[in-house]
Order: C-alpha cells, then structure tokens, then sequence
C-alpha cells in the first residue's frame, strides 16, 4: 500500500518536472525542474530494489550533469526570449508528433506478454542473499570488467574532448615558464649594493 | 505490488515528453540537451523495470553504461555549445549551417 502511494508520487511529480522542464520559460528553472525529474527518477530506482543505480543518479547527474547544464546556462549571456520566438508556432506540431508516438508505444506495451520467462536463461540472477550494490560489484568487476573499462575510456574520450574543444590560448597572459625559472639562480638574481647613508637606492 | 506495466507506461510518458521538449524547443540547444536527459532518464527506467522483474542484474549494469554515455554527452555538448557561442555570440541552432564543410 506504502508502496503504491511512493510509486504514484514519485511518477506523478517525475512527470511533472519532466514537462515544466520542456515549458518553463527561464532555462535556469528548467534546469531546477529536471533536477527534480531526477531524484524522483531515484525514488522510483529505489522502489524497484536497484539501489546502486539511484545512487548514481543523485551523484552523477544531479551532482554533475545538472551543475554543468546550470554553470553553463548561468555563464552564457544570452537573450532567452528571443529563443522563445518560434515556440506557438512549433507547439502544435510537437504535440500531435507526441501524442501518435504515446498512442503507439502505449498500445505497444498494452498488448505486450511477458509470457513464460525461462529462468535459467536469465544472464546473472539476482543473488539473494547479497545487497544489491555488493552483487552489481561481483558482476561488473568480474564478468563486465572490459564493459566497465570501456566506460571509464568513454568518461575519458569526453574529458579530453571537452577540455580541447573549449581550450584558447590568448595573448597577453603571464602564464609560467618552468624552464625559465629552473634556470634562474641567485647570483643572476639578486645584487649587493654598498648603500650610502642619506640616498636613495639605485636600481 | 506494483506491475511492470506500470513501470512501463511512467518511463513512455517521459520518454515522449523527451521528444516533445526537442519539438517544441527547436532554437534553444540547451533545453534541447536536457530533453536528451530526460529521454535517456527514462530509458534507464525502462531497463532497471525489466532488471527488477526478470531478476537478471544485466539490466541495472546496462543502465550504469547508459548513464556514463550520457554523463560524457552533456559534457561535449555543453563544450560545442561554449564555443559556438564564442564564435557567434548567440545559441541560435536553426541557422547553424557553418559546419556544412
């Protein structure tokens, strides 16, 4: 029954988010909406026993992804409401584009069997006896370790691409040459003045 | 106890409001990009919902795969979208034709 109620207002408030994020004027409100979108998302992970999975979720993309859409939003000076210009017109359309695609995938999983599922063909059971973040780790670090690292590579291939893509180098920045300073010693440095009392230094 | 179906229809109803949100925002990439999130969102719904039901964890490592594509995705299309509008000054896409080579 608690369950129920939790699946319901998890949905119901995903659901929600997830259109004021697609309608809200400011993009900065979307980005709070969809940030919403997705803890509620986590509820409903939790609900169905994938505990590990919503962690991610918080962590990654709230954590992350949200922040980022939000530092870039907030970092670009751009005016909103001329973006907002074709909306009405586009309207419309996206909407009969949305409402045949609902109709069909929802007759597609109204009519849709699981049938008789065959559990020995089942690619790693749930281990009962272990909790769910402990099992997802005997199977990544085991049977999916090249997934695994393929993912770490993706993670990497993205970092190497966002940090050259968005790199400049500009001119007129006292940036530091290590050669020159390893170079530099201090009789080259600094000097010995036999200062005569009563005037100024010269340099 | 709640169905799959359930389940099932919730991650539908994101998923084409994904779509809708790509329609409806044509000229603003960065709404774009979060309806992308929002599609994949659901995606990963879909697949911990067969994971749960079938008992078969392939799922919920599937969904981690999902969701660090997803991770570097934004992370590049935030960055193009830096330097588009670096070199314009604006985030405009329904003119953004200096690529065609």
């Amino acid at each position: 029954m608690i369950q129920l109620f939790a699946f319901y207002l998890f949905a119901s408030i995903m659901i929600a988010s997830g259109a004021l994020t697609i309608f809200a004027r400011n993009p900065v409100h979307s980005v709070l909406w969809l940030i919403l979108a997705f803890f509620n998302a986590a509820g409903l992970m939790v609900l169905l026993g994938a505990e590990f999975i919503a962690m991610l979720l918080v962590i990654v993309y709230v954590g992350a992804v949200a922040v980022l859409f939000l530092f870039v939003v907030m970092m670009l000076n751009i005016d909103y409401a001329e973006l907002r210009a074709g909306f009405v017109s586009y309207l419309p359309f996206g909407l009969l584009i949305a409402v045949i695609l609902a109709a069909e995938i929802l007759l597609g999983v109204g009519i849709w069997q699981a049938g008789p599922v065959e559990l020995a063909q089942r690619a790693a059971p749930v281990p009962q006896d272990l909790p769910n973040i402990e099992a997802i780790g005997t199977l990544l670090y085991t049977r999916y370790i090249f997934l695994f690292e393929v993912a770490g590579l993706v993670l990497l291939v993205a970092m190497i691409g966002a940090i050259v893509l968005t790199h400049r180098s500009r001119d007129g920045v006292r940036g530091q040459n290590i050669d020159r300073q390893n170079r530099r010693r201090p009789q080259d440095a600094t000097v010995n003045v036999n200062q005569p009392v009563g005037k100024g230094v010269e340099l | 106890m709640i169905g799959l179906q359930h389940y099932l229809v919730v991650s539908t109803i994101l998923f084409v409001m994904g779509v809708l949100g790509i329609f409806i925002n044509r000229k603003n990439i960065i709404v774009i990009l979060m309806a992308v999130e929002l599609i994949l969102l659901s995606v990963n719904l879909n697949l911990v919902a067969f994971s749960a039901y079938l008992g078969d964890l392939v799922g919920q490592v599937f969904s981690m795969f999902v969701l660090t594509v997803a991770a570097g995705e934004a992370a590049i299309g935030l960055a193009i979208l830096v330097i588009y509008f670096r070199s314009r000054g604006t985030i405009a896409v329904d003119d953004a034709n200096r690529m065609k080579g």
